[in-house]
Order: structure tokens, then sequence, then C-alpha cells
């Protein structure tokens, strides 16, 4: 039977309650007394010199509190860059100032030029038509290969050129490679495009910032998956506020998928202008604003080489990779097309020797950092999208191929530097043929003709590395932080329980998981613990929810800080039952001395620890609370296999997804309903890369795809039913929850399923078509099988 | 948006002198014209509300057997009462959104004339008669090119008369992203003679596949329509190159005869 309490149990999430009814608290729910509004004026053109700004009539328009320009931030640091990535030559990656409000040129369309605060928002908008802006336009930097060609116009006057850097993994290797390239019996190519993506969470960004006179403290209320981390970049590196006077507030968020992990210029502004305007200052992001200026994802040019020896073995890999940076470096973007790319070329096989090289380029738009998979699913693409070429080139069934070189002894040191604690890719590999029915496609196949219409199939393999991360292993990659987590586990005077965790929900369901972990450790009901997350004054340093990492690193945070208690309670047990500590068990939340039939309740035990009346006050303290930073070992590895089949109209080259079945191997699992939400969303943001969403930027820098008029969002009717499965488990060996995480995997395992398939389909009615880039869209497939 | 004042008369008269003021602008749903007006990309200094006429409200049939659709009917309503007439019932259904489609009306759509709008191609297929506060305007003389139609300042559509053809049918295929028709095709057969109208395909906004028409009229199948048109003056963009949209009119056009037939 499955069980309905603690891990294990598919429990519907409690936050679903205010988020269903319209009771969530947005930070644009958040309205201070006597806040006025900003109103920021945005670069229209994608590269130019600031040739005038005079804000003096827009100042005396009604309403106008204050005008902001670069003039008002010299002093105030720029935005900072968390990761430095260094050159294969050992030198460190070049890296812009990126100032709060353009100072001198504008580098992007969408960047702010200046800001207008206002009584009103219309007054502010009013006020800012009234600035008297005049840019001259410069040759804008778009192309990534244009970009680094000598003569090329530079988006950074004082940078040696466009490139941030050139980056060799592992360099070493590289000469071992060539040589493994020139003995191979076989060589695929393959060269593709991963696709620039805006994230487009449903809720927009929103900052507000207050500021208290007589205590001298600044409050912002963000939209942030960590706000911790920002406190502390905005605080040390921007406005030098202490954090004892800055608090950061990310109260319910509305989506994240990585583009809130990052300091944003507006959260600055916010915070420094209630601060000198002495009143609380607030913007909210339209969805126009959002398209130009949340950080995008992806846009990475690859060109990827597999060579096999005569037994169709894997024997090396090399890539080269042009990944996009923007115009200035966002918060992590050094990291995603390096560390978070390179090391997971190996993916699921155990190829020998690989060598990737990215350089990193400089381009006139907006900046591009992590997007849900984050390096992840341009590894998984361009790995996937190969091995299935050089199946159809050898002609040999592409899942023979992937099992015949898949990893099958673990631990697995790959060649790019990290470790494979655990797995089972034939499990999943087994898993995925059972759910997926191979055996019937032929049939499949067959109806799809009788209708007209091209039916393929397409599978892949995946593997992450998440549960970012061991502090001491980023630090050496480049990081400029640490990627423990935290927790503080209350246990109140009558034994309900507050976790106050680092971690941040902002559609995970953390309220509804964590509980679970801890009702399993107690054996108390769900309902008497409660979680605290996204404020700086009530929870520990913690660093926030991206990388698949909240219950792998934070959940194991509470884990440790949960055993602290349990711990203590167990003293006291031992005290008020007169027994031996050694002798108590905690089951179904009540201690018991082994062998006896004494026993004294959970609640007993937590009164006795604030009215210590009968109390081993010699040997421990009042009260139960306890605080544990939980720092990994290693990353987690989830891995799986997804099969997708697809109907083609060869008349208009419209893609439908008929079938789309995914095994994942995520460990344990809390709550398996969740987990198989996480899975959906996943692949609803996979098949959008597949098919519809694509970023495009014109000539001259303009963003064409500005509106949802022209960015194509997934919709449900463009979604199929979902098989999936997540029983081939292989848990964690290095977290004490045993669990890997399941926040990405979807859109990084489906991706290549999709355009395999498009591509099987094609190739079944004669069409030469060995590739097509995504998205996939009816006017791309049409033109590729002219 | 700018400050505008409003105005919801209850007559088309009245609505015709509010419209008579200066920079005064005619809303019927805003569909359109209310993410225009937020964007601050236009500034009337008034909006005449057309949706509290009741006599531009409601379905009909008028004696010569056309139906008559009043200019303020929102899409959802010919969706749901244009029965006699299927193919517009069908392609009205499929108008954008529920929200949409609650809001959007007919004359609105039509006088706007966006070139991937749906209802123009209707229009003109149907050889329909836009009916208007001082004229009666056909369908063939009404589009005169992209977002640009035959009415003139401040003239209100009352009422739209679509002649009802033995058959009919409508194929959309939609853009990715704003599901729009990347082109559409509407096919509508009558007793003289097969009309053939396409919206999101050419710079020019909707237009009559004169080819098609004159091959269908003489055999209304789907193997009578003629290879695609060329494909000078149709739309290139990122959801698809003239070529693309050349080719779909041909594809279309066959498929909607099929359907009809």
């Amino acid at each position: 039977m499955p069980k309905d309490h603690g891990i294990g149990a598919a429990q519907t999430r409690r936050e679903d309650v205010r988020f269903l009814t319209g009771q969530g608290n947005y930070t644009d729910d958040i309205n201070l007394k006597g806040q006025a509004y900003v109103h920021f004026l945005r670069s229209d053109v994608a590269h130019g010199k600031i040739a005038k700004l005079d804000t003096s009539a827009a100042a005396a328009m009604p309403g106008v509190v204050r005008i902001f320009t670069s003039a008002d931030f010299e002093g105030v640091g720029g935005l900072p860059c968390g990761w430095q990535v260094t050159d294969k030559h050992g030198e460190p990656m070049q890296e812009p100032a990126h100032p709060i409000i353009a100072s001198g040129k504008v580098r992007h369309v969408g960047e702010i030029v200046a800001a207008v605060v206002a009584e009103s928002l219309p007054q502010a908008r009013d006020a800012a038509e009234a600035i008297e802006l005049d840019i001259e336009e410069l040759p804008p930097v778009v192309d990534m290969k244009a970009a680094l060609e000598a003569g090329s116009a530079k988006v950074h006057d004082d940078l040696t050129s466009n490139l941030c850097y050139d980056w060799g993994f592992v360099e070493e290797n590289k000469g071992a490679v060539e040589e493994a390239f020139g003995k191979a019996a076989h060589v695929t190519t393959l060269e593709l495009v991963n696709n620039r993506l805006i994230a487009n969470p449903m809720e927009p960004r929103v900052a507000v910032g207050d500021y208290t006179r007589h205590s001298d403290e600044s409050t912002l209320y963000t939209t942030s998956q960590n706000p911790h981390v920002i406190r502390l970049l905005m605080g040390a590196f921007v406005l030098g506020i202490p954090e004892h006077k800055l608090r950061v507030v990310a109260p319910d968020v509305g989506g994240g998928f990585g583009t809130k992990i990052f300091h944003y210029a507006e959260e600055a502004f916010c915070t420094f202008a209630a601060k000198a305007c002495n009143r609380a200052v607030k913007w909210t992001s339209t969805r126009s604003e959002a398209f130009m200026s949340d950080a995008h994802g992806r846009d990475h040019v690859t060109t990827i080489q597999l060579a096999l020896d005569e037994n169709n073995n894997f024997t090396a890999l090399r890539t080269d990779t042009l990944a996009n940076m923007g115009a200035y470096l966002s918060t992590f973007a050094p990291s995603v097309p390096t560390w978070l790319h390179g090391t997971l070329m190996a993916g699921n096989y155990k190829t020998p020797l690989i060598y990737v090289n990215v350089k990193a380029v400089f381009t006139n738009t907006v900046p591009v950092d992590a997007y849900r998979g984050a390096g992840r699913p341009e590894a998984t693409y361009q790995l996937e999208r190969v091995i299935d070429k050089a199946a159809r080139e050898l002609g040999v069934d592409p899942i023979a191929l992937r099992r015949q070189n898949f990893v099958t002894e673990f631990p697995y040191a790959t060649p790019v530097a990290v470790e494979y604690d655990t797995g089972d890719y034939h499990g999943t590999m087994d898993a995925l043929e059972r759910m997926a029915d191979f055996a019937g496609f032929e049939a499949r196949r067959k109806e799809s003709e009788a209708k007209g219409k091209l039916r393929g199939l397409g599978v892949n393999c995946y593997i992450e590395a998440c549960g970012i991360a061991p502090s001491n292993l980023v630090g050496q990659l480049g990081a400029r932080a640490g990627l423990y987590e935290s927790a503080t586990v209350r246990v109140n005077a009558t034994g309900g329980l507050v976790v106050m965790t680092g971690s941040h929900s902002h559609g995970q369901g953390h309220e509804t998981t964590f509980p679970q972990v801890i009702a399993e450790m107690i054996g108390i009901d769900e309902s008497m613990v409660e979680i605290v997350h996204g404020d700086t004054s009530k929870v520990p340093m913690g660093m926030g929810t991206y990388g698949s990492r909240s219950l792998a690193v934070g959940g194991s945070a509470m884990v440790r800080a949960a055993e602290k208690i349990i711990n203590k309670t167990k003293k006291i047990a031992a005290h008020l039952m007169e027994a031996s500590e050694a002798d108590i068990e905690l089951k179904d939340g009540a201690f018991s001395v082994a062998g006896t039939d004494k026993s004294v309740a959970w609640g007993d035990v937590c009164l006795a620890a604030y009215v210590p009346h009968n109390y081993p006050l010699e040997d421990i303290e009042p009260g139960l609370e306890e605080t544990a930073f939980y720092d990994p070992s290693n990353f987690t590895y989830p891995s799986g296999a997804y099969a997708c089949e697809v109907e083609v109209d060869p008349e208009t080259g419209k893609v439908t997804i008929e079938r789309f079945a995914a095994a994942d191997d995520f460990g344990n699992v809390v709550n398996p309903m969740i987990v198989e939400g996480q899975v959906h969303g996943g692949i609803a943001q996979g098949v959008g890369q597949a098919l519809l969403e694509g970023c495009v930027y014109d000539e001259n820098g303009q963003l064409l795809s500005a509106s949802y008029m022209d960015y194509a969002m997934p919709r449900a009717d463009d979604l199929p039913f979902y098989s999936v499965d997540h029983s081939s488990a292989t848990p964690c060996t290095h977290n004490p929850l045993g669990v890997k995480g399941c926040g990405e995997a979807g859109a990084i395992g489906s991706p290549p399923s999709v355009v395999n398939a498009v591509v099987d389909a094609l190739q079944s009615a004669g069409k030469n078509v060995t590739h097509i880039d995504m998205p996939l869209t009816p006017a791309r497939v049409w033109a590729a099988m002219q | 948006m700018y400050n505008f004042d409003f105005e919801k008369p209850s007559t088309v008269a009245d609505a015709v002198a509010a419209l008579g003021q200066e920079d005064a602008q005619a809303l019927g749903g805003g569909q359109t014209l209310i993410p225009t007006l937020k964007q601050r990309l236009a500034s009337p200094s008034k909006l005449v509300s057309l949706k509290g006429i009741p006599e531009m409200v409601g379905i009909c049939r008028g004696d010569d057997g056309a139906l008559c659709i009043g200019g303020a009917t929102p899409h959802v309503q010919v969706a749901a009462e244009a029965g006699d007439y299927p193919a517009l019932a069908a392609l009205a259904s499929h108008i954008g959104d529920p929200a949409v489609r609650n809001r959007g009306t007919i004359g609105g759509s039509l006088a706007n004339n966006d070139p991937a709008a749906c209802y123009p191609a209707a229009a003109l297929a149907s050889g329909a008669t836009i009916k208007t506060n001082s004229r009666e305007i056909a369908a063939d003389d009404y589009f005169q090119g992209m977002f640009t139609t035959a009415l003139e300042e401040g003239e209100i559509i009352t009422e739209v008369r679509f002649p009802v053809p033995e058959k009919a049918n409508y194929q959309k295929f939609v853009q990715p992203a704003s599901r729009f028709a990347l082109t559409g095709v509407f096919v509508a057969k009558y007793a003289d003679g097969v009309r053939v109208a396409v919206t999101g395909a050419s710079e020019e906004g909707v237009f009559r596949w004169t080819e098609a028409e004159a091959a269908l009229s003489s055999n209304f199948s789907a193997d009578a329509v003629p290879s695609a048109p060329s494909a000078d003056g149709m739309i290139g963009d990122i959801h698809g190159t003239p070529e693309y949209r050349a080719h779909l009119i041909a594809v279309l056009t066959k498929r909607a005869v099929a359907a009809a037939a």
C-alpha cells in the first residue's frame, strides 16, 4: 500500500491552497506606506554612445521625485560576476565593468539609461518621455563568429577583444584526443546551434526597496531564488551595506528557472534609491521589459566530433563551442558553458578521451546566464545528437550503440574531472523500453502513414551533475561563493517544529516535502512542521535554490539539524525515564526504553526542554533549537533515458508529439507526485526549446522575438500525455537522504529525443536530412525537406 | 497608457457624433487597441466604445438570405449562433482564446484589417457587404492593404452581410507564438463560382487567389488546385519565408476544398 505519510508519500502540496485561491504573497503584492515608483528609460539601440542625456525638463514634470543617471552611481560598485573562469593559457577571463545605469555607452537593447522615480507610475513614464536622450549608434556586435574576427567592433572598448575566455578542458588531454581521432575507424561530425531562450517565469521580476533612516537599515523585497546571495553581492560589492543593515526578502516567487538567481541592476537601484529618496521605491517589470532585461539562456554554436573504433566503441570526443555571454557577465554566466557543460560531456558513456573547447563571446545582446539545466542541456543535446547521427551513419540501432558504450561500474571517474557515485544506465533504459513500447512502433508508423503523416522515434540518455555543490571543489573551479546549504530546526515547547531553510521555494513544493522528511525522522504528522524560507532576517545564511539542489543539499542540512535535535531529545528522554541514553528509541513520535514498556511522548520531552524542572541542566542546555550547515562531498548524478514519438506533416512541416516516455533515476524520492510534476514541467520546457522557443536578434541587435506575439511558449495542447517512471533508482551514496534532485532533468533530457525523432521521421520517408536546428518550427522542417 | 476620455453611446447616431470630435477613436472589443494603448503607441483624446449599441449586436438572416452580423457582435456569439454558415462559425471559434473571443468583435477585426486576421479572409471569400453608418461597401472594394480599408475617418461598421455559400471551409495554419494565421485560406463555393481568399501571407494583406478560383469554379476538387503561387510579395519573417507561405497557400487551399467537398 502506498505510504500516505513521510518519505515516499504522494502528498498534495500544502502551498497550493494559497496559490490556487489567490492568497499568495508575491513581491508585487507588497506595497509600503509612501512608496514611490520607478520607470526605467531603456536603450532602444544595441550599441551606441550616449551623446546627450538631459533630464532637466523631465525633472520638472508633475510627481517626479528624482531622476537618476549614471552620474548618481559614481563611487557605487558595478554588478559583480560570481564566477571567474581561467582560460587555457592560465589567464583569467576578461571581465568588463557592469554598471547599474549605462555610463557613456549602451551595449544592448533594454539597458537602463536613466531611472525616473515619481509619485505614480504613469507620472514616471510621462517624465521618462520628456528626457532628452541622443544615442550615436555604433556598429552592433551580434553574430558570435563575426565578433571574434579581427577588426570587429568591440562591445567593451577597454577589453582587448570580444573574447571573454578561450577555455580548454582538459587541456592536457588535447594531444591524446587528437591522436585517438587519427586512429578512429569512424568519425561523426555534427554542427549545431543550441538556441537562445528566454525563461519567461509566470511572475515577472519585481523589486521594492525600503529604508529606515533612524536605524540606517535597508530592506529589499525581490523576486529571487536566493535572497542571501543577493544580500551578499549587493551589500558587499555594489552598495557597501553591511549584512546587519541589509535585509533581503524573497516572498512567494512565481517561477524562476534560473533567471531569478542573478543579481540585477533593478534590485540594486531600488535599494539605493530608497535610501537616496528616503522612501520606498518599487519596480514591477512589464512583460516587455522582461524580454529585454531578464538574463537569457543557452545560445551555443557547437561543432562536435565523435570517434569510434571498428567495434563501434566510443574512443574519443571533441567539441568546439562558441558561447554567447551577451553584453555583460551576468552573475554566474562564465560557469555555464564551462564547468556546468564541459564536465558533463562524458554523458552516460565510457568514452576515455574528451576535449572541450569553449570560446565565450561578448555581443550587444542581453546577458546570457543559467536557465533550467544550465550547461547540462547543451552538453546532453550535442552528445545525444552526435551519437544518433553516428548510429545512422553506421547503420546500427541507436539504443544498442548507447548500451554498448554505457558506464556500468561505479564509482566512475570520467575524463572530464567528475566522479559519478552511482547509476544504472541499463536499468533506466530497460524501464524506458517497458514504458515506450518500442515493439509497437512499426505498427504505429503504419497508422501514421495511412493518415499521410511521417512517424519518427527518437531516444536519448542524459546525465546531469546537480545538488550543486562541494564548496572546496567549486572554489577551485572559480566560484566566488560557497555552495553549502543551511537549516535551523526550532522545536516549540509543545512539540511543533519550524524549519528555517536556506533553500528557497519558487514552485518546488518545499513546504510540503521538507515536512515529510521531518515527519519520517520523528514519527509525527507533517502538520506539526512549518517551513520558513526566503527572508535573510529569519533564516541562517543559505545559498538558495538552483541546480536541482534543494533537497540534496538543503534537505541534507535540515536532516543534520534534525539529527542534532533528536540526539538532544534522546538525552532528555533518558533523564526523564531514568534510563541509559543508549537504550532510548524514537519511534512514532514517542521515546521508549529498549526492552521495557517505559515510554514518553515527543511533546512531553519537548516541554521538558522549555520547562526544565526535571532536566539534566548540568549536561545540556534547555531549549530545542539546532542549526546545521551541510556541504556535500560531491555533486549528485541523476540520469535517465527518454523516448519521443512524433508525427510530421510532410506538406507543412508541422511536428506533433504523439508519445513521450521518461525513465529517470533520481535516487530516493520523497514525494513522487511532486517529482512527476517536475518532470512534466521540465519536459514542457524541453519541448518548448525543441519545437517552439527561439530568441532572435536581427543584424542590428534588435530583439525580434520581443513579445508573446513572436516568442512561442509551449502550451498545453502542444504537449502529449507523458509516461514517466523513476523506479529504476540508485540512491546517492554521499548525502543522508540518498536523493539526487529532479528539477532540471526534464529540460535536460527531452530536446535531443524530440530532434532525433523528427530526423528519424524524415529519413523514414527517404529525406536526406541529418540535422535541423532548434526550434523545429514548421517552416524549418519544411525547408529541410525541400 | 495615456489618459483619455471615455464615452459609451447607445445608438449609432450618438457614436458617429462622438467620433466626430478631434482625435476620437472607436473602440470595439479592444483586442488590438488596448495593447497598443498600453504600449503608449497611440494617444487618442477620446475612446468611443461601440459595445453599448444594441442595434449593432446580433445575428439574423436578411431578406436576400444573407447572414447579417452586427458590427459589435463578439466572436463567441458568431461561433455559437452562425450555424447557418458553419465555416464562418468554425472560423470564429478558433480566433484567439476564450477571453479574446468574448471581447473581440467582427467589426473591430475588419476595421483593423490585420494582415494575419481570420475574418478578412471570410469576408473577402464570401463577397460580403460591409455596411457602415453611411453606406455599403463590397468586400472587394473594402480591403486596401495591410491595416488599410475603405473606411473613412469616424465611419463605423454597423453590420456585415455574408451571402451563405453552398460549401465553404477555412483552413488556418497558425503562427506558433501568436496563433494568428501564419497563412489562412477561406474557400467558398457559390452557384456562380468559387472564391478563395488568403490571409497571413501577403504584404498587401488579405487577397483573392484568382487563379485557384478559376480552376475550382470549373472543377471543385482538391486536385484542381493550381501549384503554389509566386512567393513575390509574400511576407518573410522569423516564422516563415515567402516561399513557405506561398507553399502553404496551395496546401491549405487543397485542404479547404477537400474539407468543404
